[in-house]
């Protein structure tokens, strides 16, 4: 199990961070992905493998009309 | 349209502007034909810096309580700001529209780009107050190079905006070359005839060799403006240059420039794409994150969406590698529009037209609101709403508003007239648009806004009125903007407690709240609902855009303290604020010349009789699911909901899980409203304090005696 944004989800091995991204429709360009408090840079997210544990925040930028 | 004779006629010595300011207003009474410079003094800009505040201040001394939108004594105030008209920051060219609104009854404010702020400012106005009515159709026309200001009558001629603004740039240019030096603010008769009117403020677009028009879209600033008999104001000025601002020290404003513009160069292809598709970018996000509102609020997405998002926009329709930007310098350029577009229905059918379209907004209001997904159906549509001079975002509520009335049975065709209003009938919908320019049959009636159409049908049918409230999408008799707030505490109040009614410039923070889950307790809620609304004031205090503080963000924002206020753009304003008024102020001083005039207008809405707790309630549906419907579309979130909150739900109807649940949200709604005006300074009626007008400055005495009626 992982934690992203609060919220318990299941961990599979191998997933990448774009994965997880994908699963939750996190669509949305303006986003910065912290693991266990340290940033992941953008270019990883096909690449970073979590961990079964780990802790995932999603920060999500407000932009356009809003 | 031919412009007939001079009705008054006024010659004045254009003003030198002196560091962002002109240092006069141009007051005009349609009544007596009066024309007059007023001056802007020391105490106006230090306590309402400009823009929104002198709009309000203006307004605050031309009208008692008892004035009504359509009052010769009512006004619309229009004015940019110190910042306005430079030429190297982004999104610089901005006007505030002040007036009291046919849908509220309070000051309704809107922030606007095209050419006519800065233009005004260097034909030496800070500020253009309006005050009577004439007695038939005007013109107003500023010449800023002559120091020349008449009003004239208008004879005749064109009724919609895209032909008014195109024979005025036309007549009052004196060449080609000379069409950038004009700006028009008009309507349409959509506008006379409903009370969702908008005002068109033009630009020459030299690329496309256009008329181009951004709107002040909310809230009815076009129904007054066509209620005082005016055609169009023209404004008129050559010799925009980056100095026309005359700042303190233009080196502090390049720097903040070059630093912006950069980031817009390097990661606006990585971030929003604003350079390519604007606020259209949204649509797919919101529809992802289940927040595109869909059939009158209903729902947060549909399978359809993919047919109306900014990928088919851009691959179809915006015209691409144009500079769109609709003011000098701004590197932004989200101002899309579709070119040679052939309208298909109506009095301009088979016309080819350029038309600004579609922001996120108008695209959400038209389309999946009303259950359409058909991208011609939104350009056409777009194109009508501005050229009748109508608010897309209110013409989306109440045609969605109307079609759930019809698809539930609560209106028929007698009522219509004999539309069908389902959804996802774009004929229909267009046929009501129509009938709104015309002011005739259902339209006529749709077009009082969707409170008023709820009255109209609750008296017509005898419908139920709770249930009518729960689902008519409007606060304050404002259309809400269009993001579903169903799972966000903050952002329903973002929505209900916003001065001028449901509009997100003030507050938008359902990122923050329901997927980053950043703001969990009433504390952390409150906060944001302070500080949000009072730094989004300060946009339109100065002549600025908001969209490139938070539409671009620099590379290495996510690594500072506080990323969602983007440190190194409020520092840029910081410093193009010093840089152009040769003030130094700090962030805490910007945020406070925003709360003097947020809080004001606060003030101002209880001068009109509002502005209490009663007043900052939504509809259920913004709050939760009003219908069966809604529930099961999300049942699984509700019950799991419901089952963490301790409720037994085995076994209960819907029915009975939507009971319960609409009695948490609104228990928890009732604590937002508390936690949030107590950290605003307010009482627990939403009245700011003595001390709070006292710490802001603005505890002039009739503020004072105002508040102290509403002493608990």
């Amino acid at each position: 199990m992982i934690k992203v944004n609060k919220e318990d989800m299941d961990y599979v091995d191998g997933m990448t961070i774009q994965d997880i991204l994908k699963i939750r429709k996190y669509s949305h360009t303006m986003i910065t992905v912290i693991v266990n408090g340290q940033v992941v840079p953008k270019d990883s997210y096909p690449t970073y493998r979590v961990k079964d544990g780990d802790v995932i925040n999603v920060i999500h930028m407000m932009s356009g009309g809003c | 349209m031919t412009t007939g004779k001079i009705l008054a006629k006024y010659e004045y010595q254009p003003a030198k502007i002196e560091k962002g300011y002109a240092n006069q207003t141009l007051y005009i009474n349609l009544s007596d034909r009066t024309i007059k410079a007023k001056p802007v003094t020391e105490q106006m800009k230090q306590i309402f810096t400009g823009g929104r505040g002198f709009g309000l201040w203006y307004l605050w001394n031309a009208v008692s309580g008892d004035t009504k939108w359509n009052d010769p004594e009512n006004e619309i105030i229009i004015a940019g700001g110190p910042i306005c008209g430079i030429t190297q920051y982004p999104g610089s060219g901005k006007a505030a529209v002040v007036t009291l609104s046919p849908l509220t009854g309070c000051p309704i404010d809107n922030n606007v780009g095209g050419y006519f702020a800065p233009l005004l400012k260097f034909s030496g106005w800070d500020a253009l107050e309006i005050q009577g009515k004439a007695d038939k159709d005007v013109i107003i026309f500023i010449d800023g190079n002559k120091g020349l200001v008449t009003i004239e009558e208008a004879d005749e001629g064109h009724d919609d905006t895209h032909l008014i603004a195109e024979e005025l740039t036309e007549k009052y240019a004196d060449s080609e070359e000379d069409k950038r030096n004009i700006s028009v603010v008009s309507s349409g008769r959509g506008a006379e005839n409903t009370l969702i009117g908008i005002l068109n403020v033009s630009f020459y677009d030299v690329k496309r060799k256009a008329v181009r028009v951004k709107q002040a879209g909310r809230g009815g600033s076009g129904t007054v403006f066509r209620d005082k008999k005016i055609k169009a104001i023209i404004v008129k000025y050559k010799g925009v240059t980056g100095d026309s601002n005359n700042p303190a020290d233009k080196e502090k404003i390049i720097n903040a420039a070059i630093r912006l513009h950069r980031e817009i160069f390097e990661l606006d292809k990585l971030q929003n794409r604003m350079r390519e598709v604007g606020t259209a970018h949204l649509v797919g996000i919101m529809n992802d994150y289940d927040l595109l509102p869909v059939m009158n609020f209903q729902y947060g997405s549909h399978p359809d969406a993919v047919k109306i998002t900014s990928e088919v926009f851009r691959e179809k329709y915006f015209t691409q590698n144009v500079p769109d930007n609709c003011w000098h310098g701004c590197s932004l350029s989200c101002a899309k529009a579709v070119d040679n577009y052939e309208v298909k229905t109506g009095p301009y059918k088979g016309q080819k037209v350029c038309v600004d379209a579609a922001e996120y907004e108008t695209i959400a209001a038209v389309a999946s609101n009303c259950g359409i997904f058909d991208p011609e159906y939104v350009i056409e549509a777009n194109f009508y709403c501005d050229t009748y001079g109508l608010d897309t975002i209110s013409f989306g509520n109440i045609v969605g508003f109307a079609m759930e009335c019809y698809e539930r049975g609560i209106i028929n065709k007698e009522i219509t007239g004999g539309l069908e209003l389902k959804f996802g009938n774009a004929e229909a919908a267009l046929e009501l648009l129509h009938q709104m320019g015309r002011g005739e049959g259902f339209g006529e009636i749709a077009g009082q806004g969707v409170k008023r159409l709820r009255e109209y049908i609750i008296e017509k049918t005898g419908a139920d009125p709770a249930f009518l409230r729960d689902i008519s999408m409007e606060v304050k008799g404002l259309e809400v903007s269009m993001y579903v707030s169903k799972e966000s505490l903050a952002q329903q109040g973002g929505y209900a407690f916003a001065n001028k009614g449901p509009q997100h410039d003030e507050a938008w923070l359902i990122f923050m709240d329901m997927v980053n889950k950043q703001i969990p307790t009433f504390e952390d809620k409150a906060e944001a609902l302070h500080y949000f609304p009072v730094f989004r004031t300060w946009f339109s205090l100065q002549g600025l855009c908001k969209l490139p503080w938070n539409d671009i963000i620099p590379a290495d924002n996510a690594i500072t303290n506080e990323p969602h206020k983007i440190p190194a753009h409020v520092q840029n304003y910081v410093d193009i604020f010093t840089g152009v008024t040769g003030k130094n102020i700090t962030r805490e001083e910007l945020l406070l010349q925003s709360e003097r005039v947020f809080n004001f207008q606060r003030i101002f809405n209880l001068k009109m009789g509002r502005g209490t707790r009663e007043y900052d309630r939504p509809p259920f549906r913004l709050m939760g699911p009003a219908t069966k419907e809604e529930y099961e579309s999300r049942a699984e979130r509700y019950d799991k909901q419901l089952k963490e909150l301790g409720y037994d739900i085995e076994g209960k109807t819907t029915e009975e899980k939507m009971t319960m649940l609409r009695q948490y949200r609104e228990s928890q709604f009732e604590k937002l409203v508390d936690a949030v005006y107590k950290r605003r300074g307010w009482d627990k009626n939403g009245v700011p304090t003595l001390e709070t007008v006292k710490k802001l400055g603005i505890d002039f005495p009739d503020v004072v005696e105002l508040i102290s009626r509403y002493r608990e």
